[in-house]
């Protein structure tokens, strides 16, 4: 489905507000498990659902540095939010997965890969920017010569039913990172909401045969008006920039920059940036036996940079204090990824923002390192000293 | 996908004495091996048993392979009797937050014993006992500590299953952030403003009560090199007061060095 054909985007449709259910109804009758916003804990989150009725309608959240809260919206906007604690990346690269087996027998070991059957999930209320990180992570977890399986067949399932942003959080910064708000491709249908439907368009041939049986009208100048009013009210409020300009050579070429110090005061390494991440893909492989030692499983859990044990090395630990683990998470997110994957590692969705308990704000990071380059000794770009990629 | 490598030979260790020795302490975490219940029988069989007098009277003498220790040290008598366990363990685990750290009893430490002893008792000159409430290991040398209030079975089947096949346990130190992002727990911090211990506490609970709205409250103590200031400065500047924090740190965990320091801290005149 996506990532197989782009297809440019057809002459769009106008669903009513009614039709959203069908929408839902249908993709649960081909068999899909869809998985959408809904509140919990306090936030809007993603998970299965069945109904509109599941969806946070009227609700939105306010973001800033270290702080989230959902309010009441003065409209009953189904998609009126930003993005939240969750990102897709839990249901394609899902935090912990079995992926060997080994069985102690009286001929010896046998080893087996568990045959998972692969969830179908269409994941509905995608925005611009979180499309962008699921490329980016296409490209780490399929682009090179080993390709992640589970990633692989639960990405290749997946159906995408995108949702332009219509306002912005005080912590985004798409604009800068050229990934939004306006979904351009990599979905199968792609919404933009007003208040008495949404502008629907297709982006696939899958998305293109579901569309075919939704109960849309063909949709007028009037409603394409409003919808590039609501889509331009998103860029309007995007009030966050990142200087993205030489940023690698800048990143670089400051690794003994104070700013490190200085963030490492704030920081508490506690993973929290790098787990809210839709690009953060580090992983950890352990070995789990059972007490006879008979039966052990391999298994891959999330990881972070951030932790101290995650870069052990034959006897030693590489990155013992908080400074250089920012450092190598910061300049593998913006400056090193280039190297690895050209791309930046960062889609501008803010969560490491938000959702950092002190609000380390990256974009202030990377601007106080541009406005005094070259503070205290810095390390000069190609020396071989460059940062090391991740795992 | 299926196939087999070259044989093994079974394991033919020979199964380990263990011992389970109790200081100050509630006996939950001693409770907690014996609420292994899946995974009894299979212990059971994987060590031999010969000190635990909590399951059985019956006592076999050291030396001993393992001892496990509850508790902390709190009076001479003990201070003298953990030499001797120590003297006849090949391995000394602690298991739990008074063992590893010295307990809530350690809230002592920043009191007058002597005052509570008479408050309590109408006979306190039939009391003996220290000053302060101190962790196994500054008593004697520690080989492994295992974390919590209680301490997480599967954690403690983790050891013992590592004991019993020769291998290092698999207890990582990492914060509970990284648990409740993995479990899909929403930041009750961030999203709610409950003052939460989490990005300074060490895994091992699975992340329990933030998943019930809760903010950690440390019962495994500091995850390694925690930034315990700049939390308490963050929790501090958004509202909690010291008499909220200082309590909040001062649990199961008061006298881990970390939260000890970042408790005194709080507590100096700004």
């Amino acid at each position: 489905m996506t990532g197989a054909t782009e297809i440019a985007p057809d002459a769009a449709c106008f669903l009513p507000r009614v039709g959203l259910q069908e929408l839902i109804s249908q993709l649960t009758g081909d068999g899909f498990s869809v998985i959408g916003p809904k509140i919990d804990q306090g936030a809007i989150v993603y998970d299965e659902i069945n109904s509109v009725d599941e969806l946070p309608r009227g609700w939105t959240d306010r973001q800033e540095p270290g702080q989230y809260r959902l309010e009441r919206r003065d409209d009953d906007a189904y998609f009126g939010y930003v993005v939240g604690p969750h990102s897709w990346k839990r249901y394609l690269f899902p935090p912990l997965a079995t992926v060997a087996t080994a069985d102690r027998t009286d001929d010896g070991w046998t080893l087996s890969t568990p045959a998972e059957p692969t969830p179908r999930y269409a994941f509905l209320g995608v925005r611009a920017c979180e499309i962008a990180a699921m490329k980016i992570q296409d490209r780490v977890f399929t682009g090179g010569a080993y390709v992640d399986p589970i990633y692989q067949r639960r990405r290749e399932a997946a159906f995408i039913v995108a949702v332009n942003c219509t306002m912005a959080a005080p912590t985004c910064f798409c604009t800068s990172m050229n990934t939004g708000p306006k979904c351009e491709s990599g979905f199968d249908l792609a919404l933009t909401e007003l208040a008495d439907g949404f502008v629907i368009e297709a982006g696939s041939d899958s998305g293109r045969e579901l569309l075919a049986r939704l109960p849309v009208t063909s949709v007028t100048d009037e409603q394409l008006g409003r919808a590039d009013d609501a889509r331009q009210q998103a860029v309007d409020q995007i009030q966050r920039s990142l200087d993205t300009d030489g940023i690698r050579d800048l990143l670089l070429g400051n690794l003994e920059h104070p700013q490190w110090e200085d963030v490492a005061k704030r920081c508490l390494s506690c993973t929290n940036c790098t787990m809210v991440c839709p690009t953060c893909f580090c992983s950890t492989v352990t070995e789990v036996s059972d007490l006879t030692g008979d039966h052990v499983e391999r298994q891959r859990q999330w990881d972070s940079c951030f932790n101290i044990d995650f870069s052990y090395m034959n006897g030693g630990i590489v990155r013992d204090d908080v400074r250089s683990r920012f450092r190598q998470w910061l300049t593998h997110k913006l400056a090193s990824w280039h190297d690895q994957f050209d791309s930046s590692g960062c889609v501008g969705c803010g969560r490491c923002i938000t959702w950092c308990p002190p609000g380390i704000d990256l974009t202030e990071e990377v601007a106080a390192i541009r406005k005094n380059p070259g503070a205290t000794g810095s390390v000069a770009v190609g020396t071989g000293t460059a940062p090391e990629g991740s795992a | 996908m299926s196939n087999v490598i070259q044989p093994a030979p079974k394991n033919v260790r020979p199964r380990p004495r263990l011992a389970v020795f109790k200081f100050a302490s509630c006996d939950g975490c001693q409770l907690s091996l014996l609420d292994c219940e899946d995974e009894l029988l299979a212990i059971a069989g994987a060590v031999d048993i010969a000190y635990f007098l909590e399951a059985t009277s019956r006592i076999e003498p050291g030396p001993y392979d393992v001892a496990l220790v509850e508790g902390s040290i709190t009076t001479p008598h003990d201070a003298a009797r953990i030499q001797d366990v120590r003297r006849q363990s090949k391995y000394l685990i602690t298991i739990g937050a008074c063992a590893t750290a010295g307990g809530i009893q350690s809230l002592k430490n920043w009191a007058d014993h002597e005052e509570f002893m008479r408050c309590v008792y109408a006979h306190p000159e039939f009391i003996s006992t220290l000053a302060t409430s101190t962790p196994i290991a500054n008593h004697v040398a520690v080989d492994f500590e295992l974390r919590g209030c209680p301490i997480d079975r599967h954690q403690l089947v983790e050891v013992i299953a590592a004991l019993v096949h020769g291998r290092q346990p698999r207890t990582p130190r990492h914060s509970v952030c990284l648990d409740c992002k993995r479990r899909g727990t929403v930041c009750v911090e961030v999203a709610q403003g409950i003052p939460c211990l989490g990005p300074i506490t060490h895994t091992g609970c699975g992340a329990i009560c933030p998943s019930y709205d809760r903010g950690c409250y440390g019962c495994f103590g500091p995850a390694a090199q925690p930034n315990c200031d700049s939390l308490t400065d963050h929790y501090s500047a958004t509202g909690s007061s010291r008499e909220q924090l200082v309590p909040l740190l001062r649990n199961f965990n008061a006298a881990a060095p970390e939260f000890q320091a970042a408790s005194d801290r709080l507590e100096q005149p700004s």
